[in-house]
């Protein structure tokens, strides 16, 4: 099939095929977003983190009924853990999401960390291209969610939206740094359970001590799952989305984004360009004559990468 | 209970023998594995001794069939009075078809109904819902309306048997069918004798017939409860079940916590709703499994037994002896079944049918050879029931009380079995109750959990599953399989659309509307349910009032 | 390169019975596949809504509820019709003999019933999957 020209009619299906092409690294992918990157830029990208099980995806789910039926489209990545032993994973995220499956406005896809670290998915940045491409009004990421520092979400989306859920106490306390720098909202879901007002109560004074920006994030609260204080969120959104565009905030953003982005490329074709100048063979023959010590590792680590180091100064 | 000094004789007796014939005969003939378990992880010991029982008192713990705590059983004789109720599970097709083979169970011996429906009268779907298209009468009865459900008791005298409904989501509407038969048959509430399972908490686990939320069925099984209470005295208001949570892969341990846990819950849930414990704790019953390990599953049911006596007395300050007793129906486990060899199932029904019967049942139904196959014909339910009538009849298994207390290793794992349950249903407590339990999913992949461990050890050869990974022949694939006709979707859904346009709909309108004031306020939900069935309001009529004011529970998945 | 099989383990229909889909869906993670299960309840419509979305290679469906002459070959013809005809469907469950033939001709290209090893369904999705290199 012709796939450059099914994402240009809408064709969800060559959006997902392009999707796990480029997840997999095809060149033939990268040359057709090569081709259509002019297309991006229109899409609003909104993170959804937090620790495991406060409802990301069901807040997100529901979230993502909501702006359809404004009749705006939706495109939705759900990260998830993969396995580092078996490279396996159960992607568990779309569960939460069955009330969407069927509506044509919203598109999902769940992806597989596969080593990425950082909180999203190897192919989510492009993933994320390719669903702007399509002509996405808004992409929500959800992060692996896996309780550790999920920074990478705050370098890739434009309205970063923290959920939390009562009786996280100690975990609130041991994230408090970081989250109080990548959340632009902070949502105390789960809001039917006791103890959310003290939470939300908690944030709120940590946030106080956290005056770095003009943007005083919203504390919010949400019972994601029966659909209650969903349009506050969105209003809080909508709302972070216009003082970043009138502060100009929107566009150095995304310009640091993009800088991330090519550098984060530049890694992993450094790294590729490693690995094909490098045989497996050879690659264990270092790894052998470091085991024994005959060399040491910061100088192979030169060694190696010395064939490229001369392309590039070239 | 024997005195230190001869308990520390019979230890050093033991352990000579260990250092002696033991090492003797191991060192020539090593046993069969290293270490001997059950699949709840309990280490089986070589051989138990009076040293296994040390902390036991027996009038405290074991005590006297029919008295508290109830270890021997809840009747003073058992089934030398009476045998258990002897009930297979039966239903598919219409109401017509599940008639007929009611009549003929009941006509050769059976003492009790079990009636299966289908999944869309399960899930509160009439048969003509889109959902429905290719469920109806599959797996049971189709049953949408007060119509189908006096056909499916034409004939059979409501006063005379006892019924159970495995129904769960919607009980409360079946229920209320069953009393609008009854008075159509002029038998009253009073008079009438059965269960409705009405566990919903299990659904959410392990068998997957919700429809609502956790609050609003909690709320609609304690207005049952109280409904019951005054009403239909005789009836058992809920089977608490383990049933399918072990099916769904549960070890026996988890079983018996689980279930447990699942009536604390239930209990707790009627006593916040303003009901005395008294009042409606001794309808509560339950449902266990009973699967192969011979020993374990007759301690289980003995340790269940004891637990929740303790649980009524201590922690809910029952009063009424009633209330301590742990009344229960087993099934056979079905999932120990195999496709291939299928004549083997019944030597395994057999002996899991004698476990329930040394265990104490109050009735039984034993599965169908050809259980993994589709559902069971007549000639295997045949010699399904035969087999409860053999071990009745014939074994003398059923002449004494409890006949294997007092054995060392039974005794043992009575003890082991009711210490574990204690320690889940500890930290399911801690968790905030079952309800938060599976609201978090820690339930739920408890049982995932149990149910992978026993699929890679079945895998590994570790579990030996006769027929199926040792000693395999080649087989001819199985003939005579039940098969239901297909036209029953469209006879239910012609019957729908006759029943639509004769019925007076203005009645059926009111009464829905009084379901919907009902459902939203706090009255008791019963009597208006019972209006608007005997206005021939379908179940998913009722279902969907409930729905728009109830909402819908969404299932909580961690694997 | 080398990427995983992915693969939507689904339950068609009103059946409830998801031991088996929990089991084979742990045991495909363990065999390296990425595993999307759907939970109960599923309409053809949404299965195949979810397999185009996710493209995923393997549609595994389980069902023990004796609906599966009637949903399993609307997945298929779903998938066809929606121009996803490309994915490898399979399935498990109570399913008797004589209807596997059936399902067959519908276009599922295998039937797994009771007693079979994850392996042997792992085994078979490995070898008959299109994952291009
Ligand atoms: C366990 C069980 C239950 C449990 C389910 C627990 C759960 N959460 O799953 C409980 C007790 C709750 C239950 C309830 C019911 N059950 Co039931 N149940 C069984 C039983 C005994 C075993 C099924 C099982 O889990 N086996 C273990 C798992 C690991 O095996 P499996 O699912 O077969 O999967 C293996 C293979 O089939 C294959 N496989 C399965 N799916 C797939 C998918 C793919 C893609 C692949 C590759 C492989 C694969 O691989 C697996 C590993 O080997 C079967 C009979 C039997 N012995 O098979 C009846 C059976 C399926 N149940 C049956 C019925 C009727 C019911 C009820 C509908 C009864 C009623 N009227 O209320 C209820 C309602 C359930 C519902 N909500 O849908 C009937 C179905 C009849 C039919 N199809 O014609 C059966 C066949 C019993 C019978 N003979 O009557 N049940
Ligand atoms: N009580 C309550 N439970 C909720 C609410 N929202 C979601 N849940 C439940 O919380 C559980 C986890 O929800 P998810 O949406 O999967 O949470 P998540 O953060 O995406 O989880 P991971 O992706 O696994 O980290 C599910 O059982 C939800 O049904 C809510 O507002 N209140
Ligand atoms: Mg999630």
């Amino acid at each position: 099939m012709d796939i450059k020209k099914g994402i240009i009619d809408g064709d969800r299906i060559a959006l997902a095929k392009l999707i796990t092409m480029a997840e997999d690294g095809k060149k033939e992918a990268m040359d057709i977003i090569k081709e259509l990157y002019h297309r991006t830029g229109n899409a609003y990208l909104i993170g959804i983190t937090g620790p495991p099980g406060v409802g990301k995806s069901t807040l997100t789910a529901k979230l993502a009924r909501a702006y359809s039926g404004l009749g705006k489209k939706i495109g939705i990545i759900a990260c998830d853990p993969t396995s580092p032993y078996t490279g396996g994973a159960i992607l568990g995220d779309r569960i939460r999401m069955q009330e969407l499956f069927t509506d044509p406005n919203i598109f999902i896809r769940s992806m597989g960390s596969r080593g990425h670290l950082g909180g999203l998915s190897r192919g989510t940045r492009v993933a994320v291209r390719i669903m702007d491409i399509f002509g996405m009004d808004y992409i929500f990421i959800e992060t692996v969610g896996v309780g550790q520092s999920e920074v990478e979400i705050a370098d890739t989306a434009d309205t970063t939206i923290m959920v939390l859920a009562p009786g996280l106490g100690d975990d609130i306390q041991a994230m408090k740094a970081g989250i109080m720098e990548i959340g632009d909202i902070f949502v105390v879901n789960k809001a039917d359970r006791e103890g959310a007002e003290k939470t939300a109560r908690e944030i709120d004074t940590m946030l106080d001590f956290n005056e770095k920006s003009t943007w005083r994030p919203k504390v919010i609260m949400t019972v994601a799952q029966d659909n209650k204080g969903i349009n506050d969120v969105l209003h809080a959104i909508e709302e972070h989305m216009k003082y970043i565009k009138d502060s100009g905030i929107f566009a150095s953003k995304r310009k640091e984004h993009i800088k991330e982005e090519i550098l984060e490329l530049a890694t992993q074709n450094i790294m590729s360009e490693i690995m094909t100048g490098l045989s497996k063979e050879e690659l264990l023959g270092i790894v052998d004559k470091v085991a024994k010590r005959e060399i040491d590792p910061y100088s192979a680590s030169i060694d190696i990468i010395k064939p490229i180091k001369g392309g590039i100064q070239k | 209970m024997l005195s230190k000094d001869e308990i520390d004789k019979i230890k050093r007796a033991r352990e000579e023998w260990e250092e002696k014939s033991v090492s003797k005969t191991i060192s020539r003939f090593p046993e069969r594995k290293p270490k001997f378990a059950t699949d709840s992880g309990i280490v089986v010991k070589r051989v138990y001794t009076p040293e296994d029982l040390q902390g036991q008192d027996y009038l405290n713990d074991i005590g006297f069939p029919g008295e508290y705590p109830y270890t021997r059983g809840v009747q003073p004789t058992m089934y030398r009075g009476r045998f258990w109720t002897m009930r297979q599970y039966a239903g598919f097709g219409d109401a017509e078809e599940s008639n007929v083979r009611y009549k003929y169970l009941l006509s050769q011996g059976q003492t009790g109904l079990s009636i299966a429906f289908d999944l869309p009268t399960q899930i509160g779907y009439d048969s003509d819902h889109p959902l429905a298209e290719g469920e109806v009468g599959k797996v049971g009865v189709a049953i949408s309306s007060l119509a189908d459900m006096e056909v499916l008791f034409d004939g059979i005298p409501l006063d005379k048997v006892s019924t159970s409904m495995t129904i769960n989501a919607p009980a409360a509407i079946l229920l209320a069918m069953y009393i609008a038969v009854a008075e159509k048959q002029g038998v009253p509430m009073d008079k009438l004798d059965g269960t409705i399972q009405n566990d919903i908490l299990k659904e959410y686990v392990a068998r997957g017939t919700y429809i609502f939320p956790p609050a609003p069925s909690m709320r609609l099984i304690t207005d049952i409860f109280e409904f019951c209470s005054k009403n239909v005295p005789n009836w058992n208001t809920i089977s608490i079940s383990g049933y399918h949570i072990r099916e769904a892969g549960a070890t026996a341990v988890q079983e018996v916590a689980f279930t447990l846990a699942d009536g604390i819950a239930y209990v707790d849930a009627a006593i916040k709703a303003g009901l005395d414990v008294d009042e409606f704790a001794p309808r509560l019953s339950f449902f266990f499994n009973a699967h192969n390990n011979l020993f374990q599953e007759v301690a289980k049911f003995r340790a269940a037994r004891r637990l929740w006596a303790k649980i009524m007395k201590e922690r809910f300050n029952a009063k009424n002896p009633k209330s301590w007793q742990l009344r229960f129906h087993t099934q056979t486990g079905g999932s120990t079944l195999t496709a291939q060899q299928p004549d083997n199932n019944i030597v395994r029904v057999t002996l899991q049918a004698l476990e329930a019967v040394l265990g104490g049942t109050q009735s039984l139904h034993t599965n169908s050879r050809d259980e993994a196959l589709s559902l069971p014909t007549e000639d295997s339910v045949r010699i399904a029931l035969r087999t409860q009538q053999i071990i009745a009849y014939e074994s003398g298994a059923a002449d004494t009380v409890d006949p294997l207390a007092g054995s060392y290793y039974v005794e043992a794992l009575t003890d082991e079995i009711e210490k574990r349950a204690m320690e889940y249903i500890k930290k399911i407590d801690d968790l905030g109750g079952a309800p938060k339990a599976i609201e978090k999913g820690y339930i739920q992949k408890e049982i995932q959990d149990a149910a992978y461990e026993y699929q890679k050890a079945v895998e590994s050869g570790e579990i030996v599953v006769v027929g199926m990974n040792k000693f395999q022949i080649e087989e001819e694939p199985p003939k005579n399989l039940l098969k239901v006709d297909p036209a029953v979707a469209e006879k239910q859904k012609a019957r729908l659309a006759r029943l639509k346009s004769e019925r007076d709909n203005n009645r059926v309108k009111e009464a829905l509307s009084g379901v919907e004031k009902a459902a939203k306020g706090e009255e008791n939900l019963m009597p208006y349910i019972i209006e608007a069935v005997k206005a021939y309001a379908t179940l998913g009529e009722v279902c969907d009032v409930l729905r728009s004011v109830f909402g819908v529970y969404q299932e909580s998945v961690i694997l | 390169m080398d990427r995983p099989i992915r693969v939507l383990v689904a339950k068609p229909g009103l059946d409830g019975h998801d031991r088996g889909a929990k089991v084979i869906a742990r045991a495909f993670r363990d065999a390296g596949m990425e595993v999307i299960y759907t939970g109960l309840r599923q309409t053809p419509e949404q299965i195949v809504e979810a397999a185009i979305q996710e493209d995923v290679d393997v549609v595994a469906l389980s069902i023990l509820s004796g609906a599966h002459n009637t949903l399993l070959p609307k997945v298929v013809q779903l998938l066809k019709e929606k121009g996803a005809g490309d994915k490898l469907v399979v399935g498990g469950g109570v399913i008797p003999p004589d209807d596997i033939p059936y399902l067959k001709s519908q276009g599922i290209a295998e039937i797994f019933t009771p007693g079979t090893p994850t392996s042997e369904s792992i085994e078979f999705i490995k070898s008959h999957v299109r994952v291009e290199a």
